[in-house]
């Protein structure tokens, strides 16, 4: 993988990203007021809070797709000012989304093999030919892609283009088009949104072997208590826009500013 | 029943990443080239050659140029036409100027001015989308259309402000100009498009196909992945001119022999957008299918009232066909409106299954 | 240097110099502008209500004025001895043909598309373009033709103002359009914002589904859409032919009402007419000033470029909000 500005290899349990009073607002309104928190190498980390909290925020804010007005992230020790999206991914940050956007007139395979696109490094000359060393790196991506294919259980919907595929099946093919990045940190976006219960563990299930297995950084978004509680480290709370709580899965269950935005609250 | 890939294994990558997986494909496609490079230059009449393959073969190059751009990228370009008329001026003026080197490198050459223009009028696609930068794209048609009138250098300053193809040799062979044979001329048409539906078909079966496609679908999420969205439409603008371009050379030169500037007025764009959303954007097959639709239509309208015994006004015909095709482009889009492709593809499906479609 | 004073001080200098023709050249501007914004608004409509590009909006001003023309003769040669009855009736019956494009519209195109990516709707406007042409050019023949203005009760004549030591023309059709264009635009926003319909069409414009599902009928939103626009271009028609002729060149010079849709957005009718009033007045300004230097014929061109440039300061147009894209 390329190296950008050579940043320090990172070992677990240090901080990999570090959010540092991020503001955002849109034409007045406040998405974002001073947020600051980290999140450490190998950890599954959670953000949680009501609707409108300013999560899917914070996650744009984090690779790039919007700029903060204030505060700074820090990712693998270096610390960025303003920062495109596509920069974000070739620092290894990935990501999925709450509604998904999935390349939907493409095939599962071509889904995925997108998603390596930044690790394709032959010239459009060759792609013209499309052979010797272009073949050859489509060859070895394919190989990358089948091993995802299989970690997801997906072969069967190879060849489909994922516009007709159900929901339960576009989430699970968007995480897979993000692993395809082999990302550093992972961003999900409501990775469970909509699906029923055993999609749900399934899903589960691949986030936890995620990161174990490829020891990838995850930060998610989840509206299902169970959920974050079994799955997170650590749990970051946010509430209009301010972070209200942080901390391990059952310390934010019992913090009484916690309660009171959210879980107190019937749903 | 013959059109079966069970039992056609693959057992590597390679064979799997292939651009026609199955076997049946592969041969079909053989006897098409078969057909193109003996069958009809041995038994073609000259009618059918000099009115019907050689344009045929041409637009078709257009419409894949431009369905790179709209069908694979998803950007909508009303300038085809404009783009077409830089490949020409370009081929012309180079042809001028260095007569001495050959003119299939000039018509290559061409393509590249025409991609630099492309790009150019490529650029406010960073900031518009969608409708907004088909509009945009009217700009390029009307003021390249608008150069090819007002600069006489472009045509060597010609009284008849109009493009006259010089005779240009290959060896010994006549290329261009008025001597040139119409064999001659056929089998270069027919290489170029070939080679070039081939690289092509490369493209987009691969990385730059599917940064193309992703930019269609889900700009957003592909910027996210790391795809420079700028980059990646000014390369398909700069493709599609390119192949545009080539296109619009071979038109003047290889079918024409003469053009001026409302040779590539906005018609000739509409006429080529046509051809691609007819015949399936994204899909090269469909740029030939809509090309043959679009282009053979007319010609059939106007064979009809003869072939019925039924005299008609060259005007009326004309009238007519105007609103037969008009009509029929909208019964084409309600039927199908992916186009003439995927009622291919949906063809090849029944055949896979036939007889026992359950 | 040269150069440089041709392009940025020369112009100025023949303006200062020549205030009447300063004006002159305003005021053609703004008669054309009025024309473009009134092509802008019929098409601004439609998109507004179906999401549909019509780019058979030019073809569409065409087509009702040549059938004023055609139906007009039509009515003289069967009897009707009054020309002002003829036309009349003539301009009655278009309103008719009109509705029935609306609703022919509706019925074969729109409605077995619905659903399908706007790419293929705009194509089908494309078909629609040529069926219109074939049409009109079968029907009426495709040689141009006079628009009957007198028996309209159009005023003829032009009206001589001295000033700046110079004279400034204003024709009195130009006048005429100007009035008869607002007062339909005042017109339609007061139809849009005032009645049930207008109410429902500015549903129907947010969200398709969300309209159908609190009980609006998309079909009859659509054909009321249609139908205004027609009438549009029934008046744009009217008033552009009688500056020249009714021919089907009408219809790419309607193309160049396009940059201002640019330039306003498509969704927004006050948008349409100042957009169409500074097109129509840039370009003549330019064409009158700076084309020469270029050889001239630049008006093909110009209102695209004025659009272009406007939009790498303001890419959501002159009304537009700030766009926030969200995933």
């Amino acid at each position: 993988m390329r190296a950008p500005s050579s940043p320090s290899e990172i070992a677990a349990g240090d901080v990999l990203l570090a959010a540092e009073n991020i503001s955002l607002s849109f034409g007045g309104v406040k998405a974002l007021t001073g947020v600051s928190f980290d999140i450490r190498k190998g950890e599954i980390r959670a953000i949680i809070g009501p609707n409108g909290a300013g999560k899917t925020s914070m996650l744009n804010v984090i690779n790039g797709f919007y700029q903060a007005d204030h505060g700074t992230i820090t990712f693998k020790g270096v610390r960025r000012g303003k920062m495109r999206p596509y920069e974000a991914a070739e620092f290894g940050i990935a990501r999925t989304f709450q509604n998904v956007a999935l390349f939907r007139g493409m095939s599962t395979l071509d889904n995925l093999m997108a998603g390596r696109t930044l690790k394709m490094r032959r010239s459009f000359f060759w792609h013209i030919l499309r052979h010797g060393p272009a073949l050859q790196e489509e060859v070895e991506h394919r190989r990358k892609v089948e091993e995802i294919i299989d970690f997801l259980e997906i072969p069967h919907i190879r060849r489909v283009p994922v516009g007709r595929l159900p929901y339960g099946l576009q989430k699970r093919v968007e995480l897979g088009r993000a692993l395809a990045m082999e990302p550093e940190l992972l961003l999900l976006d409501e990775p469970m949104a909509g699906m029923n219960l055993e999609e749900k563990e399934d899903m589960c299930r691949y986030i936890i072997d995620v990161n174990n297995h490829f020891g990838t950084t995850i930060a998610l978004i989840e509206h299902d208590m169970g959920v974050v509680m079994d799955l997170s480290d650590r749990v970051v709370v946010l509430d209009y826009g301010r972070k209200i709580a942080d901390g391990a899965p059952n310390q934010v269950k019992q913090d009484q500013a916690v309660i009171d935005a959210y879980l107190g609250v019937a749903h | 029943m013959l059109y079966r890939e069970a039992g056609q294994f693959k057992t590597n990558y390679f064979a799997d990443q292939a651009v026609f997986p199955i076997r049946q494909d592969r041969i079909g496609v053989a006897i098409i080239l078969l057909l193109a490079f003996v069958a009809i230059p041995l038994y073609g009449s000259n009618f059918l050659l000099q009115a019907v393959v050689i344009p045929f073969l041409i637009y078709s190059l257009a419409s894949i140029g431009l369905n790179l751009l709209t069908g694979y990228t998803g950007l909508l370009s009303l300038g085809t036409g404009a783009f077409m008329g830089v490949g020409a001026y370009a081929c012309y003026k180079l042809t001028s100027l260095f007569p001495g080197v050959n003119i299939l490198i000039w018509m290559i050459c061409s393509g590249f001015v025409a991609a630099a223009v492309g790009v150019v009028f490529g650029l406010p696609s960073l900031r518009i989308k969608g409708f907004y930068l088909a509009i945009a794209t009217l700009a390029a048609q009307f003021f390249l259309q608008w150069c090819f009138v007002r600069i006489p250098w472009l045509v060597n300053y010609n009284v008849s402000n109009a493009i006259e193809v010089p005779q240009r040799m290959l060896g010994d062979i006549v290329i261009t100009g008025p001597n040139a044979s119409l064999h001659t001329r056929y089998f270069t048409v027919l290489i170029i498009v070939v080679a070039m539906t081939w690289i092509a078909s490369n493209i987009v079966h691969g990385r730059i196909g599917r940064m193309w496609m992703a930019v269609r679908d889900q700009d957003i999420a592909a910027e996210l992945m790391g795809i420079r969205l700028l980059r990646t439409k000014l390369l398909a603008f700069a493709v599609s001119s390119f192949y545009c371009g080539v296109a619009g050379a071979m038109l003047v030169f290889l079918w024409y022999g003469g053009a001026e500037a409302e040779t590539f007025n906005i018609n000739q764009s509409f006429f080529v957008l046509f051809m691609v959303i007819i015949g399936g954007l994204g899909s090269l097959l469909g740029s030939y299918l809509g090309a043959a639709l679009i282009f053979g239509l007319p010609i059939l309208l106007r064979l009809l009232p003869d072939a019925l015994g039924v005299p008609m006004h060259s005007a009326t015909i004309e009238h007519m066909s105007f609103l037969i095709v008009g009509g029929l482009i909208i019964i084409f889009l309600i039927v199908e409106p992916h186009g003439l492709a995927r009622l291919w593809q949906i063809t090849k499906q029944k055949l896979r299954v036939w007889p026992f479609p359950y | 240097m040269d150069l440089l004073y041709k392009i940025f001080l020369d112009p100025f200098v023949q303006m200062g110099s020549a205030p009447d023709l300063l004006l002159q050249t305003l005021w053609e501007g703004l008669v054309g502008g009025v024309l473009y914004a009134l092509i802008a608004l019929g098409f601004v409509l439609i998109f507004k209500a179906s999401g549909v590009f019509n780019f058979a909006q030019g073809i569409m001003v065409v087509f009702a004025a040549l059938t004023l023309v055609g139906l007009f003769a039509l009515l003289t040669r069967v009897g009707v001895s009054n020309a002002h009855l003829a036309a009349f009736a003539a301009l009655g019956l278009t309103v008719v043909v009109m509705l029935g494009l609306a609703i022919a519209v509706e019925k074969l195109v729109l409605r077995p598309l619905v659903n399908q990516p706007d790419i293929i709707l705009f194509m089908a406007t494309f078909g629609l373009t040529y069926v219109l042409i074939g049409l009109g050019e079968l029907i009426f023949g495709g040689e141009p033709k006079v628009m009957i203005t007198n028996e309209l009760f159009l005023p003829r004549g032009a009206w001589d103002l001295e000033i700046f030591g110079g004279f400034v023309t204003f024709q009195h059709i130009d006048i005429a359009a100007a009035i008869i264009a607002s007062l339909m635009v005042a017109g339609l926003a007061v139809f849009f914002s005032k009645t049930r319909i207008g109410r429902a069409l500015r549903a129907v414009a947010d969200s398709h589904k969300a309209a159908l599902s609190v009980g609006i009928s998309l079909e009859q939103i659509w054909v009321i859409v249609w139908f205004a626009s027609g009438l549009v271009a029934l008046v744009t028609g009217i008033m552009w032919a009688a500056r020249s002729d009714v021919s089907f060149a009408l219809q790419i010079i309607a193309l160049r009402a396009l940059p201002v849709l640019i330039l306003g957005g498509f969704t927004s009718i006050p948008g349409a007419i100042v957009g169409g009033l500074i097109i129509g007045v840039g370009e003549k300004l330019g064409e009158f000033y700076w084309g020469p230097l270029l050889g001239g014929g630049i008006e093909s061109w110009l209102a695209y470029f004025i659009a272009l440039v406007f939009l790498l300061f303001r890419p959501q147009g002159l009304f537009g909000e700030k766009i926030i894209e969200r995933v």
